[in-house]
Parts: structure tokens; sequence; C-alpha cells
């Protein structure tokens, strides 16, 4: 029984001293973060009796493992710099970020989408980058500010059902959608980033009246709202709904599990405010302490063996000049909406509460 | 009747004994439970402190705002309506599950014992996406009725699929709590009411059913807070609850501060929750009657009844076992094809169970002390830090997530992101289920036994190791269990708290079937259900064996079974 007794001896330590640290963080007065944030930088100065010049670049990203994991593994290979990732939600990433703070472990933010970056952004969250790595990206798929740049590009399309409908079917512009014959027939996602980044989009090209009267017309027309561009897929192959509002390279995914998947993409032509083009994008963090390795990795992802990979493994377009996207695949200059550019997807909220004005949330 | 008082007769030792028991002698054992249960409660506050903190930096007109506005008047209605039902149906599906499976003759018994709980190890976000292949309005279940001109089956979406997700998911935890509730009814009570002249309707509703209510209150309320903290299920059914909302702000409008004032909305709807199920509850009969309930009860013949309950029984095990369970084979077989190795990656499956395995162990240690405590010395204070050991698990994941990353990278960022802040968030969400468990065996051990323990030298430690603890084993054991079971399924917590590039079973169903590569969620999704059921198995078959090996009433039994029958492996979790 004599060890049976030390087991639980020193299990009530450890919970007393678990219990400890939380209390502390209770009570703690906020004087003593100025203190703690020392602390890791010390340690990182301290850490350089490893060979590497370099400490360990560490991302938080919004873009799946499956996505971008070879990527970072190919730039720890050729690089010999140090990654470490963490993968989840856009939105959930940036609130980790900023509920971190000053002490925040993140170097670099890759995210889904424009919006995220430029809320980042606006609360002076990254840091400016280099001309080298800024000029090779298109002025409108970066940041005005200079401080993140669009890695990759995805276009909002419509997928339809083909074993019901042919694309001479669907209407050319996205506006239509509100038409009768769609009732109960086009699933969305009101609760999805690209979504609201597209629907920000619609309010700065067409302006606040028409994109609420497009999003009335939609509710009206009894649009099947989903939880994400997935669901969408699925439930257009299912037949649960004949069309749906998604990126573009969602389907490509499920063509290479099943090629008889019976949906196709439908592009909306130049011009027409359902031809946005999107961005997963990244920034460095103000608060890194491993802005050279950082700034590594935004090269690397803009490097053409990257943007190959974008174009090859995701589906999804290269931002830089002279990279080919996939054959199947429109380039970027016949997609992107001339007049306009992606900082104005910065204001989110109030897509949020025109969504929840018009019932989609 | 406290410890305290005894200790009072026995002054403590002071200075010379170099004992480990020193600090607590020097407290006072009561004194001592109550430092740990306080420190336990307020780590498990945290989240609390977080929200208001959070919703303080809002204005009191737009905090005002957010609280009166109708469409939050409207998601509160829709989340305790769906709460109800979900509750209500739980423990309509358990009660006669529970009396199915530990009185009757039921036909292979031993296996629906087993299969019954085992929804449980099924994340709902597995479940519900299994569901909507299975039951959508163009699903697996369509496909089959096509033949007889079923075009199209009623919406799966909103109220109805959120309830049948949560309702086949949750129920096991009201079958479990009632299941240990009836291992511990004192069969002659029934006996009587039946030589009395009751029928056995008439006695299953006055005699049993009132002993049952603590057991029953214990499971409701572990599904009632289940579905106001869950987002899984709602969010890919759509059904709008608070925690669905309050993710919406998160997500979306990345507005921290009003998704803060819905998390307290949540809150004062979970102190509504508590306070019905203690009216619910009852005073709790205290103390095992001695010896009596040793005996087994009789076995109820069903006859021409038990085809009417096997159908039963296998409809509810094909929902919600065998359906989800085909899904992931079916992801499984998808993959297969196209190259996706069977096996998920070893890192994954030892990440996941070391996590868990020291999650569960950190909150039943801290759950110690919080039932000692309500065992031992009800009152204000006891209610006070039990409410408080609640909010973790009545929380949704991202909120006790980020309450836990704002105080660990702001305060302690030399753990932050490290295992053990981990398995402290763990602890954190799960510490009632640990909890429950603790408490249920502590009440079955008279005080009078630790009385003479210390009439007769043992010191508080002593008499802990020697007479608490093993007298408490099968507690502790079915709190771990299940606590293990919910650590493998966490996810929210897991992607914020875990030392980067820890990645568990779980989060990695996650990112794979959230960008769509569903063939590569199937490996980890099935090892996730596999390994979380394991333990659940052992212990449910370990109860059933126990059962049926113990003799009837036999002297011997009745002079033992005060002790004897708390060391049962027995699924309490009752509290």
């Amino acid at each position: 029984m004599n060890t049976r007794s030390r087991v639980l001896a020193i299990a009530l330590g450890l919970s007393l001293v678990a219990a400890a640290c939380g209390s502390d963080a209770d009570t703690g007065s906020s004087t003593d973060t100025s203190a703690d944030t020392s602390t890791p930088s010390t340690d990182a100065t301290e850490g350089t009796d490893a060979p590497a010049e370099m400490g360990t670049v560490t991302v938080y990203s919004g873009r799946g493992e499956d996505l971008v994991g070879p990527l970072m593994d190919l730039f720890e290979e050729e690089t010999g710099i140090d990654t470490e990732v963490r993968y989840g939600d856009s939105a959930e990433m940036l609130l980790l970020i900023q509920e971190e703070g000053d002490n925040s472990p993140a170097d670099v933010y890759y995210s889904q989408g424009a919006g995220f970056l430029g809320e980042l952004a606006a609360t002076g969250g990254l840091t400016p980058l280099p001309a080298e790595i800024l000029d090779q990206v298109p002025a409108g798929l970066r940041s005005p500010g200079d401080d993140w740049v669009g890695l990759s590009g995805r276009a909002r399309t419509a997928v339809y059902n083909t074993d019901e409908l042919t694309e001479a079917d669907l209407p050319d512009s996205i506006l239509d959608f509100t038409d009768p014959q769609w009732a109960g027939r086009i699933g969305y996602a009101p609760t999805n980033a690209s979504f609201q980044d597209h629907v920000t989009a619609i309010r700065a090209l067409e302006g606040e009246d028409a994109a609420r009267a497009w999003l009335e017309g939609l509710v009206a027309n009894g649009a099947v709202p989903y939880e994400n561009n997935t669901a969408i897929l699925e439930a257009v192959a299912a037949g649960e709904v004949s069309v749906g509002l998604v990126n573009h390279y969602y389907l490509y995914r499920f063509l290479a599990e099943d090629p008889d998947f019976p949906v196709a993409n439908k592009f909306f032509p130049n011009g027409d405010a359902g031809a946005l083009v999107n961005i997963a994008g990244a920034g460095v963090l103000a608060t890194t302490d491993q802005s050279e390795g950082a700034q590594a990795l935004m090269a690397f992802l803009l490097s053409p063996i990257a943007q190959e990979y974008f174009a090859a493994e995701t589906f999804e377009i290269p931002v830089v000049a002279g990279v080919e996207p996939d054959a199947e695949l429109p380039s970027i200059d016949s997609l992107t909406l001339p007049e306009f550019d992606l900082n104005q997807l910065l204001d989110l909220q109030g897509t949020v509460d025109l969504l929840t004005e018009v019932g989609a949330l | 009747m406290t410890i305290t008082t005894i200790d009072g007769h026995r002054p403590p030792r002071q200075g010379r004994a170099v004992t480990r028991g020193r600090v607590v002698r020097a407290l006072g054992e009561g004194t001592f439970v109550r430092l740990l249960a306080l420190t336990v409660g307020l780590s498990a506050a945290l989240p609390l402190g977080y929200l208001v903190l959070r919703a303080w930096e809002l204005g009191w007109t737009q905090r005002w705002e957010i609280i009166t506005d109708p469409r939050t008047r409207a998601v509160l209605f829709d989340t305790l309506t769906l709460a109800t039902a979900v509750t209500v149906t739980a423990v309509a599906i358990s009660l006669p599950l529970a009396w199915l499976t530990t009185r009757t003759d039921l036909p292979g018994r031993r296996i629906w014992v087993v299969l019954t709980a085992l929804p449980l190890a099924i994340p709902t976000y597995v479940g519900a996406f299994a569901m909507i292949g299975a039951l959508g309005p163009r699903g697996i279940v369509q496909g089959w009725l096509e033949p007889l001109g079923v075009d199209r089956l009623p919406s799966i979406y909103g109220f109805g699929g959120a309830f049948v997700v949560l309702t086949l998911f949750t129920y096991p935890y009201v079958l479990l709590t009632v299941r240990a509730g009836y291992r511990r009814l004192d069969p002659s009570l029934e006996e009587a009411s039946r030589t009395l002249g009751s029928g056995s309707f008439s006695t299953f509703v006055r005699v049993v059913v009132p002993q049952l209510r603590p057991s029953i209150a214990a499971g409701a309320l572990l599904v009632a807070l289940y579905v106001l903290s869950d987002f899984g299920a709602v969010s890919m059914l759509r059904y709008d609850t608070l925690t669905r909302a309050l993710y919406v702000q998160y997500r979306g409008g990345l507005n921290r501060n009003t998704a803060a004032v819905l998390g307290l909305v949540l809150v004062v709807l979970t102190i509504a929750v508590l306070a019905a199920e203690q009216r619910f509850r009852g005073r709790e009969s205290i103390h095992r009657l001695h010896g009596s309930g040793a005996r087994s009860a009789m076995e109820t013949q069903l006859g021409r009844w038990r085809w009417l309950a096997l159908t039963g029984c296998t409809l509810l095990v094909l929902l919600a076992l065998v359906v989800p369970m085909a899904v992931i084979g079916y992801w499984l077989w998808r993959g297969a094809r196209v190259g996706e190795p069977l096996l998920p990656a070893w890192d994954l499956v030892a990440n996941s169970l070391a996590a868990s395995a020291l999650g569960a162990g950190l909150t039943v240690v801290c759950a110690w002390p919080v039932a000692m405590l309500t065992v031992r010395s009800p009152g204000r204070f006891s209610r006070l830090i039990e409410r408080l050991s609640w909010s973790g698990y009545a929380l949704p994941g991202i909120v006790v997530a980020l309450a836990l990353v704002f105080f660990g990278a702001q305060r302690v960022p030399w753990a932050y992101q490290t295992m053990g802040m981990l398995v402290f968030a763990y602890m954190v969400l799960f510490l009632p289920q640990a909890i429950g468990a603790i408490r249920t065996s502590l009440l079955q051990i008279t005080p009078s036994i630790e009385e003479a323990s210390h009439l007769l030298g043992s010191g508080p430690i002593g008499t802990f190791r020697r007479i608490v603890l093993p007298l408490t084993r099968s507690g502790v054991i079915a709190g771990a269990a299940l606590v293990f079971l919910t650590c493998m399924k966490e996810l929210p917590a897991t992607l914020l708290l875990a030392p980067t590039e820890f990645g568990t079973l779980a989060t990695r169903v996650w990112t794979a079937s959230n960008e769509a590569f569903l063939a590569r969620a199937a490996a980890p999704a099935l090892a996730l259900v596999l390994l979380s059921s394991l333990p659940m198995i052992v212990l449910v078959l370990r109860e059933a064996d126990r059962r049926e090996a113990q003799p009837t009433g036999s002297p011997r039994q009745v002079q033992t079974s005060n002790a004897g029958s708390a060391t049962d492996d027995e699924l309490t979790l009752t509290r």
C-alpha cells in the first residue's frame, strides 16, 4: 500500500501546483505581464547553442495540414529553418493571436481569406513586409498597408449537379439566383468566411442596397444554409439542392476521390459580382522575434515551386506572374475584377450585421 | 457528522512530526480539504472570469441591447427547447433500457449492456455527419426507399436532426447513472410493494422511480448541459442555439465581446438548470442500507415481450452505433480506393492516449477534494464550489479554450501551450464527470468506519489511504474512464492549447474533414471511436460480471457488504 500512498501524495501535490497556477492567473495583477514578456525573448537568445543561426518559426495556419503541410516540410528541407505549424480554423487562429497579445508564440499568420488578415492588420498585429516580397504579388491581391500578401487565389463559383443541369441552365450573373426558378434549389454557407468575404465584396461593388436586396432575395427564395463548402458539395452531389455557392477548388478534391462525382463548377464571367477572386494569404506578426525566418517562409511560399504546388495539388490559382494554373482552371487575369481590390474586404462586421438583419444568420 | 469534529478530539501534534500528514494536521483536515476544493473551484471558474472581463469591455447599453435583442430571446427559447427535449427523451430511453439490461432475462443481455453504452464514444461532429449521410433528404435511407416512390425524406436539418443526433449520442450518460442506481436499489422494497398488491407498473412508478431520482437527475444534468455547450451537432444540422450564435460571433464577426455577453447568458441558463436539477434530485439518501442491498433482485421473465424489447434495443443500436460506424467504414473504403492508409499515424494515437490519460488523472485528483467537501460538509460554501466546478463543462469548448489562452499566455507564459496546459484545460472542461462518480462512492461509506480508523490511531492521511481510497476505487475508475473518453473526443481546446504540432486523433479528423478530405478522416475517426470505447467496454463488462457473480443474500455477504458493496466496480456517476 506504500507505493499507492506515494502516488497519491505526488498526484495531490501536482494538482495543487496545477491549481495554484490557475489561481495565480486569476488573481495576478496586470503588472507582471511586462515582467513575463521578457522571459520568452531571453529564452530565444539563449537558444542559440543549437548549430542553426535561427530559431523556430511558428506558423498559425487557418489552412489545413492536408493543403499546406507538404509545403511547410519542403520549406524546412530547403532552408534548414525549423518550422512549427499549428493548424486550425482561420478565425480561431486569429482569436488565438489576439488573446495571446504580446506573448504570442506565433511568427506567421496564414489565413484562408483576406478578411481576417485585414482585421489583424487593422489592429496593428502585422508588421510591414519588404519590397521584394510585396512586388511579386499584384496590387489588388495584397494589403494596402504592405503587411500581408495573397499566396494563392480562389475563385468564387457556383457548383451544380450535372445530372440535373448543364452549364447553360445557370444564369451568367450570381445576382440572378433570386429568380423564382431557383427557389429551394440553392445551397450557401452564411457562416463561412469565404461567403462572408464575397458578400463584403458585393457590398463594395454593387452597393449596400443591391447587396441587401440580393441577400433578401436569396433568403426569400429559400436558399438552404450549410455549415461549410464541403457540406454544400455533398448536398449538391446528393441532389438535396441543385446549385451551391462555393470556392472553386473543393470540387477537384471530390473528383480526385471519385471521378464520377456528379458536380461541376460554373465560373462567372469577368465583371460579374460572382467572379470574385479571394486569396489565401499570410503576414508576419508584429510581435515576432523570428522576422528573418518568417520572411524567408513568405518568400518561399511565393517561389515557383510553391506556386506550382498550389496549382497542381490544391487546385488553386497562382498569384505570381509566370506560373500557370492547372489546365482546367482559368488564369487569374481572366477572373479578377478590374476595379476591385481585396482591401475592401475589411468590413467583416458590417457583413455579419447585414447577414443577421436579413435573417441569413 | 464531519471529520473536523473527529479531528478535534485529536489535537494536532506540533513541531516534531515530520510526516507527510503534517500540513494536513496543522490545518485540520476539514480546512485542508476546503482549501484544495477552493483552489479547484477557482481554477474551474477561470472561463467565467474571462467572460466577465470581455463582456465588461462593452458599455452597459450595448450589453443590454444584446441581451434584450429579440433574436437573443428567440435563440434562448430554441436552446431551452432543444435541451429539454433531448434530456426528457434520453431519460425516456434510458429508464426502460436500464431495467431491461439489469433486471430482466433479455437475451444477450451482456452484449446489450455494452452496445447501448457505446454511442458515448462517438463524437457528435462525427455522428452528425453520419446522420446527414444516412438520413439526409437524399441520403442512404432515401435511396432504399426510392423504389417505393419516396423522392426525398423530410429535412433532417433544424430541430429534428439536432434533437435526434444529440439524443442518440448523449443518452448513455443517463443510462449509465440509472443502471448504477438500479444496482444500489434495495430489491426488498420492490418485493414489499408487490407483496402488498401493487402491480409491476405501479411498483415501478411509485417505488422504483422515486428511488432512482438522484441517478436520473445526475445523468439528465450531464445531458442537458452537454446540449447547451455542444457545437458540432447543432452547427452541422443548422439549429440555432446560444452556443452556435456565440460561435457565429467568434468566427464571422470576430466579436469577442458580443460572444462573451452571449456566454454569460448561457451561464445564467446553466444556473437555472442546476437549480432545477437540485429540486428534482430531492433529498439524497446518504449511506447505503446495511447489507440488504447486496442481494440480487429477482429477474423479471420477459416472455413474449422479449421480442418487443429486442426490437427496441436493435433499433437503438442500429441508429446510434451501426449507422455512424457504417459511414466511417464507407469513408475508409473510399479512401482505400485512392490509396489512403487504413491505419492512423501512430504518433496521433500516442498523443491522444497520453493527453487523455493525463487529463483523466488530473481531473480525478482535482475532483477528490470537491467531492469530499460536498459529501462531508454540505452547506453554502460546498454548494458554491460545486456550482463553480460545473462552469467549464457547461460552457462551449471555445470559451474555455480562449479563457485559458488569455490567462495562460499573459500570466504563465512558461506553461502556455504545453502538455500541462492542455491537461489542465481538460480538467476544467470535464471536472463534473469525475466529481459525480467519486461523490457517489463517498456517499456509500458510513462515516463511522472512518471514525473507527481515527480512534484506532490513524491520521487523516492514513485513513484516507487505508479506508477511503480502497472503498471509493470503483467511483474513481468510473470517473476516470468517462473523463478519458470525453478527452479523446475533445476538439476546440486541443486545437488552441496543445503544444504546437501536437496532433490528436480528434484534431486530425477535424482538419481532414474540414478541408473535404473525408477519406483521410476515416482512419483516425475509427481509431478514435475504438480506443475510447475500450475502457468503457471493460468497465461495463466488469459491472455486469460482478452483478452476476453475487450470491443472493448469504449471511456472510450481509456482514461484509458495507465495505464490499462500495468496492464493486460499478459505473457510479450519480452525484
